[in-house]
C-alpha cells in the first residue's frame, strides 16, 4: 500500500540561518491519523504547513520532496505550479488552525465562509452549496444548522467557532485533514469533545489526520503513528502504541515525565483542621453591568455568587474551572483589585493571631501594607514584563515605590531573587525579550518576590508555557511555598497542575463553586458531575484510558441537565454540602 | 429593522449635538469686546454722521444687540421673541449681515452650494485615489510599487497647497488650456443652470479639487496601507489561503474588508479638515465658496454672517459623521450587535 502523503528529507530555513525544520520525513496512509508532537520551537507547524505551502512569507523551502497520492496520481506539492496548488488546498487538503477566534473572519457570516470551499472547488450553485454545508454543520454537531449559517463567529463560543472551522475543512471531503493544536485554545471538557468529534468523521469518511500537537494525551485518544520532533529534527517515530509505553528516546521521555496527570489516589488521608487562616473570601460575589447602546436597559450579569474560601498560612489553595467560570474575578476581587458586591467581605491576617483585616475597606496605611505583603503572578509573561525595561530596572522598581532601602539595597535584592528563582544575577542589564517564556514567568515570579510576600496570587501562572516548562515553574513554586512559607491562591483550568500543587481544591462553574476539598479527597472521590467531567476529559498519555465523552458531555453540559440531586435552573443553585470531613459539594439535600 | 431604529437615535443626539454646537458658536464669537454695530456707531460719531448714528442704533435695537448675551442668543436661534417676534434659525432666519447690508441668507446661498460641491469632490477625490493606492501598496508591500506610492503621498503631504495650487494652475494653463481662478467662467456668473454653466464648473472644479485632496488622500493611503498590513498579518487570511482562494480575490473579500472600517470612519474627520482647510486655498483660488466670507466676516466682526458659517460647516461635519457612523453599522455586524446590546 503506498501512502497518501510522503514526506521526505524536508528542510525549512529562515534567512542565513540554520534550518528550522531539518530533513524530516515521515509518511501518512489513507484513513489514519499520524501526530506531530514536540514543544513550541520544534517545527512541527511549520512542518505540516509546508504540506499546503501557506508558510510565512520569509520562510524559505530549502529542499525535500512532498508526495501526496490523490486520485489515483502522485504529485510532488513542492514543485507544482501555484494554480494547481491552490485547486488542492482546500479540496484534497485541508486545515485547522489553533485559534478558532481569529482564524474566521468576524465580518462573514459562518454560512458564506464554510460555502467558499464548494464554491471555489464543486462549482456548485448557492441553493446546493448551503444544502451541503448545512448537512455538514448536522454532522459536525449543531442542533439547529440554519441558525450556524447565519451567525457570525462571534456570536458563538470557542468550541462551537472550532466545530464551525471543522465544517469548513471537512466540506470537500478531503483525503487529509491537517489539524494544527486544534484544541489547546480550548477549555478541557470541550476539547474532550472537539477530539470526538474528527474521530467520528475521520471514521465516516475514511481520510487521513495529519494532528500537530504538544499534548501527549491527546496523542494516546487519537493517534495510530508518532513523530516526536524536537528542534527541527525527528527525535522519534513509529507506533503510537509502542511510543507511549516505552519511549526509546530520551527527549519522548522527558516529555512524558513532564506531562502533568491527574494522580490515581488510594483512600486519602483525612485534612487537619487546625488552621491559621491568612485569606477569606466570606459571601463574596460580583454582579457586572453590561453597557447598553442608546435607551436600552442595562444587563446585570453575574461572575460570581456566594463564594465562601478560606486559605490557611503556607498552604495552596486552587480554584479551577473553565473559561468564564469566575475563577480570575474571584483572584481579584481578593487581592483588592475589585470590591465584592455589598454583602461581601475579604479578610487579611498578616501575621499568625493577628487581627484580620478587611481587605477592601482599609486606610492608607493598612492598604500600602497589604500591598506590600500580597503580590500576583499573572499568565501570560511576554505582556507582564515591559519590553523597554531592563530586567534590574523590573525588580526594584516594587521596592522603589514603597521606598524600601537604598538603591544598592534593592540591587542585592533583586540579584537575591534571581537565584532564588534559578537565574543568574549578571542577567540583571538585559530586556526581557532576551528570555525565553519559562525564564519571563521566572522573571515575573522573582519580581512578586522582592518585596517579601506573605501571600501570593497566581493567575493560570504555567497555562502560556510548555509542558516542560510548566513542570519546572510547579516545582520552583513548590520550592519558594517553603523556602519564605508563602501562601498560594492558584487559578487553573487545568485541574493535572492543580492535582501537583494544591492542598485545597475549589471547582468553579458558571460562578459557583460546585465542588471543594483536597486533591487527594476530590480525585478519589468525585461527587459533582462537573467535576467528574473534568477528571475525564484530561487527556492521559496512556492509549488503554481513552476519554469518556459520555461521562464529559453529561457534566460539562447545562446544570439544567444534571442529575436530579445536582440539577439547577437559572440563578439559584442548591447549597453547598460537607459530604463528608472538608469535602464539599453542591447538591440538593 | 435595528438600523432604522439606530439611525433615528443618531439622528437625535446628531440635533442635540448641533444645538451645544449653537451655543459654543454664539459665545465664541462674541467673546472679542464690541460688536459691528458700536464699532460702526463710534466711527460714526468720531466723523460726525448724526444720521449713520442713528441709523445703527436702530439696527442695534432691531437685532437686539442692546440685550444681555443669553437673551441675544436666544433670539437669533428663534427660541425667544425678540423684536420681530420668534424669527431665529429655527424659523429659518438666519440674520443680517451688517458689513454687506444684505440678509445672511442672500449672501451666502449660491456660495454654500459651491462650498458642497468643492469639498464632495474633494472627498471623492480622496477615496478614488487613496483606496486603490493603499490597497496596492500593502499588497505589495517593500517593493517598488510600495515605496513609489508612498514617495508620491509623502509629497502631496509635504507641499504648501497655496504652492502646489500656483504650481497647478501655471502648467494647467499652459498645457490643458485649464482656466485660472473661479468655479466658472465669469460671463455664466448669476446666469441660471445650463448645461454650459455645468460643463464650465466641472472644469474649473479640477484644479481646486486636486489642491485641496492631496494631502488628505495621502494620509489616508498611509492609514489604509498600514491598517491593511495588520490585516495581512491575521490568522483567517491564512485559513482562507488554506481553502484555495486565489490571491486577488482573498485580499478583497477579507483582509480589505476589516481594513475598511477605519477608512470609512475618517469620512466625519475628513470633512471638517476639508472645510476649514479649504478657507484659504479659496482665498488663494478665487473660489466663490464660504470660506472668502467666513474670513470677511471674522475680521470685521460681523457676527450673524460668521456665525451661520461656522453652523453650517458644523452641520456638514456632523453629517459626515453620521453616515460614517451609519456606514460602519452596516459593514460591520459586531458594531450592530453591540449598538442592540447583546
Amino acid at each position: 500500500m503506498t501512502a497518501l502523503l510522503h514526506v521526505n528529507d524536508l528542510s525549512i530555513g529562515f534567512g542565513k540561518d540554520a534550518p528550522v525544520v531539518d530533513r524530516v520525513s515521515f509518511s501518512v496512509n489513507a484513513g489514519e491519523t499520524l501526530a506531530l508532537v514536540g514543544e513550541s520551537g520544534s517545527g512541527k507547524t511549520l512542518t505540516c504547513r509546508s504540506v499546503l505551502r501557506v508558510l510565512p512569507e520569509a520562510a524559505q523551502l530549502r529542499g525535500g520532496s512532498v508526495q501526496f497520492a490523490s486520485q489515483g496520481q502522485t504529485v510532488d506539492l513542492m514543485n507544482l505550479p501555484e494554480k494547481a496548488m491552490r485547486a488542492i488546498r482546500g479540496d484534497r487538503i485541508s486545515m485547522i488552525f489553533q485559534e478558532p477566534m481569529r482564524s474566521l473572519s468576524p465580518l462573514h457570516r459562518l454560512g458564506n465562509q464554510v460555502a467558499e470551499v464548494l464554491w471555489l472547488h464543486r462549482n456548485m450553485g448557492r441553493a446546493e452549496a448551503k444544502r451541503v454545508v448545512l448537512e455538514e454543520f448536522r454532522e459536525v454537531g449543531f442542533a439547529n444548522p440554519e441558525q450556524v449559517w447565519n451567525s457570525y463567529p462571534f456570536e458563538m463560543s470557542g468550541g462551537m467557532r472550532q466545530r464551525a472551522m471543522i465544517a469548513m475543512a471537512m466540506v470537500a471531503k478531503p483525503d487529509l485533514l491537517i489539524a494544527d493544536e486544534p484544541t489547546t485554545a480550548l477549555d478541557v471538557t470541550t476539547q474532550a469533545q472537539v477530539l470526538g468529534l474528527i474521530r467520528t468523521l475521520q471514521a465516516d469518511t475514511g481520510m487521513a489526520v495529519i494532528l500537530v500537537t504538544h499534548d501527549l494525551g491527546v496523542v494516546a485518544n487519537m493517534a495510530q503513528h508518532v513523530v516526536v520532533m524536537h528542534k527541527g529534527r525527528v527525535m522519534e517515530r513509529g507506533l503510537a502504541r509502542d511510543i507511549l509505553r516505552a519511549p526509546a528516546h530520551p527527549y519522548t521521555a522527558k516529555l512524558f515525565a513532564a506531562a502533568p496527570t491527574i494522580p490515581k489516589v488510594a483512600a486519602p488521608a483525612r485534612p487537619s483542621n487546625d488552621q491559621d487562616i491568612i485569606l477569606s473570601l466570606k459571601d463574596v460575589s460580583k454582579t457586572y453591568t453590561m453597557r447598553a447602546a442608546g435607551w436600552r436597559k442595562p444587563v446585570a450579569v453575574p461572575a460570581c455568587q456566594h463564594i465562601d474560601l478560606q486559605l490557611a498560612r503556607g498552604k495552596t489553595l486552587a480554584i479551577v474551572g473553565e473559561s468564564g467560570s469566575g475563577k480570575t474575578t474571584c483572584a481579584r476581587i481578593a487581592i483588592g483589585a475589585e470590591p465584592p458586591d455589598t454583602g461581601g467581605e475579604v479578610l487579611f491576617r498578616p501575621a499568625t493571631g493577628a487581627p484580620p483585616l478587611p481587605v477592601h475597606t482599609m486606610t492608607g496605611t493598612e492598604r500600602s501594607a497589604f500591598q506590600r505583603q500580597a503580590q500576583m503572578v499573572f499568565q501570560d509573561p511576554y505582556s507582564s514584563l515591559s519590553p523597554r525595561m531592563r530586567v534590574q530596572e523590573a525588580l526594584t522598581e516594587p521596592m522603589e515605590i514603597h521606598g524600601i532601602g537604598s538603591a544598592g539595597d534593592r540591587r542585592d535584592k533583586a540579584a537575591e531573587m534571581l537565584r532564588w528563582v534559578g537565574l543568574s544575577p549578571d542577567m540583571l542589564r538585559r530586556f526581557p525579550h532576551a528570555f525565553s517564556g519559562g525564564q519571563r514567568q521566572r522573571l515575573s515570579i522573582a519580581r512578586a518576590l522582592t518585596l517579601d510576600p506573605k501571600l501570593l496570587i497566581c493567575d493560570e501562572p504555567t497555562s502560556a508555557l510548555d509542558v516542560s516548562v510548566q513542570e519546572q515553574i510547579l516545582s520552583l513554586l513548590e520550592d519558594i511555598r517553603e523556602r519564605a512559607n508563602l501562601s498560594y491562591l492558584f487559578i487553573s483550568h487545568d485541574l493535572a497542575v492543580v492535582a501537583r500543587i494544591a492542598d485545597e481544591v475549589a471547582v468553579m462553574r458558571r460562578g459557583v463553586i460546585v465542588e471543594q476539598a483536597a486533591p487527594d479527597t476530590l480525585f478519589y472521590n468525585p461527587q459533582h458531575p462537573y467535576t467528574r467531567a473534568l477528571i475525564a476529559a484530561q487527556p492521559e498519555p496512556d492509549i488503554s484510558r481513552p476519554i469518556d465523552l459520555d461521562l464529559v458531555a453529561k457534566g460539562a453540559g447545562s446544570p439544567a441537565l444534571w442529575p436530579e440531586s445536582f440539577r439547577f435552573t437559572g440563578d439559584n443553585p442548591p447549597a453547598l454540602r460537607e459530604m463528608e470531613p472538608g469535602h464539599m459539594v453542591r447538591c440538593h439535600a | 429593522m435595528i438600523f432604522l431604529k439606530y439611525a433615528v437615535w443618531r439622528f437625535f443626539t446628531m440635533l442635540l449635538t448641533l444645538w451645544v454646537v449653537s451655543i459654543l458658536v454664539f459665545v465664541i464669537i462674541n467673546l472679542p469686546p464690541g460688536d459691528y454695530l458700536s464699532n460702526q456707531i463710534a466711527e460714526l460719531r468720531a466723523t460726525g454722521q448724526a444720521e449713520g448714528v442713528a441709523k445703527a442704533e436702530f439696527l442695534r435695537h432691531e437685532y437686539a444687540l442692546d440685550q444681555p448675551l443669553w437673551k441675544q442668543y436666544m433670539i437669533w436661534a428663534g427660541i425667544a421673541q425678540g423684536p420681530q417676534g420668534y424669527s431665529g434659525l429655527v424659523q429659518g432666519n438666519f440674520g443680517w449681515s451688517f458689513e454687506f447690508d444684505r440678509p445672511v441668507s442672500e449672501i451666502v446661498g449660491s456660495a454654500l452650494w459651491m462650498t458642497v460641491l468643492v469639498n464632495l469632490a474633494a472627498v471623492l477625490f480622496v477615496y478614488l485615489i487613496a483606496l486603490p493606492l493603499g490597497v496596492l501598496a500593502a499588497a505589495k508591500s517593500e517593493t517598488w510599487v510600495d515605496y513609489s506610492a508612498g514617495f508620491l503621498g509623502y509629497l502631496g503631504l509635504a507641499t504648501p497647497n497655496f504652492l502646489l495650487a500656483l504650481i497647478l494652475f501655471y502648467y494647467g494653463h499652459k498645457y490643458f488650456g485649464l482656466p485660472i481662478g473661479g468655479l466658472m467662467a465669469p460671463e455664466l456668473e448669476g446666469y441660471p443652470m445650463s448645461w454650459e454653466k455645468v460643463q464650465s464648473v466641472l472644469l474649473h472644479l479640477i484644479v481646486p479639487t486636486f489642491v485641496i485632496g492631496t494631502a488628505g488622500a495621502a494620509a489616508m493611503m498611509q492609514r489604509l496601507r498600514a491598517n491593511m498590513l495588520d490585516e495581512l498579518g491575521k490568522p483567517y487570511v491564512e485559513t482562507a489561503k488554506a481553502k484555495g482562494l486565489a490571491p486577488a480575490r482573498l485580499l478583497v473579500k477579507y483582509p480589505l474588508r476589516m481594513a475598511f472600517n477605519p477608512f470609512v470612519a475618517d469620512i466625519g474627520n475628513l470633512l471638517p479638515a476639508m472645510v476649514s482647510g479649504s478657507v484659504l486655498v479659496s482665498v488663494v483660488l478665487g473660489l466663490q465658496t464660504i470660506g472668502p466670507y467666513l474670513l470677511t466676516a471674522l475680521k470685521s466682526q460681523d457676527q450673524f454672517l460668521a456665525a451661520f458659517i461656522l453652523m453650517f460647516v458644523a452641520l456638514l461635519t456632523l453629517i459626515g459623521t453620521m453616515i460614517s457612523d451609519m456606514l460602519l453599522v452596516l459593514l460591520d455586524p459586531r458594531i450592530r450587535y453591540g449598538a442592540r446590546g447583546t
